[in-house]
């Protein structure tokens, strides 16, 4: 018996040793002291709600890249066919997901067939004989092919996300996929929404198109453009900081994409206006020199995301790969074009879908708010305790401050976060924790009135209210279980401190408060109890 | 020995109590369900119907017709404009669509109360934008985790009390097959959980769970209240809300265990001869337990409510009455509940596999 004892106390000394190793480090005073390298390394992160900081899920729009990549295809289909001198016309994406194109001699079908088998067989295919001698083809995603390319666009967009958030110079972002396509991006610390969305937001497919000049532009306006162009917005920024919006038509076929572009940087011309360098790989300089060579005096269009920024005139063969991008913008709204150039353009458009953002002094008023009730309330149960039940109310208290340092322990060693919601579950866990001890003492009480000498009823009373006091917690514990599985960021943190809290508090009511009986009473058996 | 709100001896007649409380009980279930009749069903935050909230605090008190005038211009849809917190100077402002907004909400109060407002500085503390998408997937969550706590509790209750684990098995089966069939014919989320509660009620019934029955009885009626009271006070359900009912839903039957395992210990002492004071020595014995951790938790919960701040207000309210109405119907209903369907007359002990380690030997 004392010798079970002795190796029961080893045991509640030691978890509270490993408690309070692993708690220190998340008060501040302690965390930012030097005796911090001698502790884990492990804190209590703080949520969102508490730090302040934005929560962004975003919807990536992967039909749209499976249309896109259709196309892409189409124009290699294409290409590689006139190589071989098969003569197809202009291939057409329909309705997103199906491509289509006529091949005009059906007398070279057997030989398409053979170089769609070889070169593009991840596509079904279907073709029909038309009666003028020519055969339509209908190529379709496979299943397989389709979530591959969607996987691949989702893990690009997380990538170019990544890339965007690390140049934007964020400490400690979290980018993670989510199912149906969606990325979560959490940004601790960050205050400035707007800027941040435009950034993450932007998809940042940058164009190079030729400028179709002498067409009406109020014709143009209401979609009249001679074939092969299209009619895009050109901003133009106002003084005051707004924009004004002119129409420019363009040829429909892209002269150079941005995909080749390798580095961007904001530059200042001669009248102090910020404009952006962009510099391309050897395949996109040797590209971008025979195009400005081909087209000199001509205008060319720079369009990002759909709108035209600026429409230069050519003035000469441009070599070494290097290019600008004016547009009148603001300083800042150069060196974010710079940050989005240069980490890639997204693979398609993403939305926001839920947006979520905490100022800073919210924040601290909401830690400062959490643990002004957690003081007052673990103040009125402790208080509460030792009025009612005397001694033993005390080693009910004891046992509640080990409770919370073995929450705080928790929280840090399994890298929880510590949300809004969270300080509530460990205030509530306070109120229920309290119950466990509740269920014991009434239960010694009710032994000593049946007559049990003070060590008897103690044993008694803690033998017989073990099952009840698990049998009470579990059903919180399922609920809070279910919670986490359900639950978003401060939800979970909820779910997190109730569960721990439940379980520290069955381990110290149960075990360690029976220790402490023990040795109160171990030795004088006759020793009255105070409870 | 130190104090004791409840005298050891005390003989409270709870179960000749039952007909006061059936009706104060229904009275206020009525209450909550008219209101919410009324009101067409429960009043959805921004995270389940989609919308834009932002908490903006102004540098100076300012009326909230104020802030209405200043944004009329901008024809902002369901607009609502609330104080939050005790000073005149913060608010939450509320849109319901995030659909047809070309311009981002920030932007636009940049603009109206520059210029409508200028010489009152303001700044955005808080801004959530729930898309309607993710409004949608967020309520079918919460439904659908309302609905496994009923069933996962539902197991352990009727195979806890009753020790019929097998029982249990088979009542788990048949709600998940219905379910199921209910799912395939396209039957809304709501309608199953309703569903999922009835027949869990149902079965409980049918397979004698008499025990299951009163902690299923007690449980909806603490929900059902609570949401009730809720809708009551205009309250708006959001996550939190959601997150503070399932709590309850753990937490409600924590007093019911206790009191039910006293009334099992009691019926296999034989300590009375009927059920009816079985049952009543078995609430008066734990009669103090109850209210003293009951009280311990309102202790806290009320804490949480006065200093906790604005954004958790609602969330422990729906706490403290959920705790309130929780204490309230393991005494007044799971137990009745109990007593309606068990016979008067307490049988020959039955041949028990289980000793449970909470009776005393």
């Amino acid at each position: 018996m004392r010798e079970g004892l002795r190796w029961r106390l080893l045991i509640a000394v030691f978890v509270l040793m490993v408690g309070v190793v692993y708690a220190l480090p998340s008060l501040p005073m302690i965390g930012n002291s030097p005796i911090k390298k001698f502790l884990p390394e492990e804190k209590v992160s703080l949520g969102l709600d508490l730090q302040g900081g934005i929560h962004l899920l975003l919807g990536v729009d992967v039909d749209k890249a499976l249309s896109n990549n259709l196309s892409l295809m189409g124009q290699d289909i294409r290409a590689v066919a006139r190589d071989e001198k098969i003569f197809i016309l202009q291939p057409r994406v329909v309705q997103g997901e199906k491509l289509e194109f006529i091949l005009l001699k059906s007398s070279q079908k057997e030989a398409l067939d053979a170089l769609l088998e070889k070169s593009f067989n991840r596509l079904a295919m279907e073709s029909n004989l038309l009666d003028n001698n020519k055969v339509r083809y209908t190529l379709t995603y496979t299943p397989e092919y389709k979530k591959y390319v969607s996987d691949l666009t989702l893990d690009q967009a997380v990538k170019t996300i990544r890339n965007r958030v690390d140049e934007f110079g964020v400490a400690e972002p979290d980018i993670r996929k989510q199912q149906g396509y969606r990325i979560q991006v959490q940004l601790p610390g960050l205050s400035d929404t707007e800027r941040a969305i435009k950034i993450i937001g932007k998809t940042a497919h940058l164009e190079f198109k030729m400028v179709r000049e002498g067409v009406d532009p109020e014709k143009a306006d209401k979609g009249i453009v001679p074939p092969g162009t299209e009619a895009l917005k050109q901003l133009h920024r106002n003084p005051d900081g707004t924009y004004t919006e002119s129409v420019i038509v363009v040829d429909k076929n892209v002269a150079l994409t941005g995909d080749t572009i390798t580095d961007a940087r904001v530059a200042y011309d001669d009248f102090n206006k910020p404009y952006v360098i962009i510099n391309f790989n050897s395949t996109g300089a040797r590209r971008f020199e025979e195009l400005t060579g081909a087209s000199v005096g001509k205008r060319m269009a720079i369009v990002l995301d759909g709108k035209v920024y600026s429409a230069p005139v050519i003035q000469e063969k441009i070599r070494g790969g290097r290019g600008s991008i004016s547009g009148s913008f603001t300083t800042e709204e150069a060196h974010d074009l710079a940050i989005v150039l240069r980490a890639g353009s997204l693979p398609a458009p993403v939305t926001i879908l839920e947006e979520r953002s905490v100022g800073p002094s919210l924040g601290q008023e909401s830690i400062d708010q959490g643990v002004m009730a957690t003081l007052v309330g673990g103040a009125l149960v402790m208080l509460f305790m030792i009025i009612y039940y005397g001694f033993s109310g005390l080693i009910a208290d004891f046992v509640l401050m080990m409770n919370i340092v073995l929450i705080m322990a928790g929280l840090a060693a399994f890298g929880a976060t510590l949300t809004l919601p969270g300080i509530a579950g460990i205030i509530l866990t306070l109120g229920m924790a309290v119950d466990a001890n509740v269920i014991i003492f009434e239960r010694i009480r009710e032994e000593l009135r049946r007559g049990l000498t003070p060590l008897k009823a103690v044993e008694e009373g803690f033998t017989s209210a073990t099952l009840t006091i698990f049998d009470a917690n579990v059903t919180t514990l399922l609920a809070a279980i279910i919670l986490y599985q359900f639950g978003t960021g401060p939800i979970r943190g909820f779910a997190v401190t109730l569960s721990l809290g439940i379980l520290a508090s069955m381990f110290t009511a149960i075990f360690c408060a029976r220790i402490v009986f023990n040795l109160w009473i171990n030795g004088k058996p006759g020793r009255k109890l105070s409870i | 020995m130190g104090l004791s709100i409840i005298k050891p001896d005390s003989k409270i007649d709870f179960i000749g109590l039952r007909k006061i409380t059936l009706v104060l009980s229904l009275v206020v279930l009525l209450l909550g369900v008219g209101s919410l009749v009324i009101e067409g069903g429960p009043k959805y935050g921004i995270d389940f119907s989609g919308g834009v909230l932002a908490q903006v605090r102004f540098d100076n008190a300012i009326e909230p017709q104020e802030i209405k005038d200043s944004l009329a211009q901008s024809h902002l849809k369901g607009l609502s404009v609330q104080r939050f917190g005790e000073e005149n100077n913060e608010y939450l402002l509320r849109i319901s669509s995030t659909g047809d907004l070309d311009k981002r909400l920030p932007e636009i109060l940049k603009a109206e109360f520059g210029q409508n407002i200028p010489d009152n500085g303001f700044s955005i503390q808080r801004l959530d934008m729930v898309g309607p998408k993710v409004g949608a997937d967020l309520r079918a969550a919460a439904i659908e985790a309302l609905y496994f706590a009923v069933l996962l509790i539902a197991i352990y209750i009727s195979g806890r009390f009753e020790q019929r684990w097998f029982t249990a098995g088979i009542m788990a089966a048949g709600l998940a097959t219905g379910l199921y069939l209910l799912d395939l014919v396209g039957a809304p989320k709501q309608m199953q959980v309703l569903i999922a509660m009835l027949l869990t009620l149902g079965i409980c019934w049918k397979l004698k769970l008499n025990y299951a029955l009163g902690a299923v009885v007690a449980l909806i009626h603490d929900v059902a209240i609570t949401i009730g009271v809720l809708s009551l006070l205009g309250k708006e359900f959001d996550l939190t809300i959601v997150a503070a009912l399932l709590t309850i839903v753990g937490y409600s039957l924590n007093d019911t265990i206790i009191v039910f395992d006293r009334i099992r210990e009691n019926i296999f002492q034989r300590t009375a001869p009927t059920y009816g004071e079985v049952i009543n020595k078995a609430v008066n014995q734990t009669l103090s337990r109850t209210l003293l951790t009951s009280g311990t938790t309102l202790l806290v919960l009320l804490s949480l409510f006065f200093f906790g701040g604005g954004i958790i207000h609602d969330f422990a309210l729906t706490l403290l009455v959920g705790v309130l109405v929780g204490t309230y119907s393991s005494v007044f209903v799971a137990s009745p509940v109990l007593f309606a369907f068990s016979p008067t007359e307490i049988p020959e002990p039955e041949v028990e596999s289980h000793n449970h380690a909470d009776g005393t030997v």
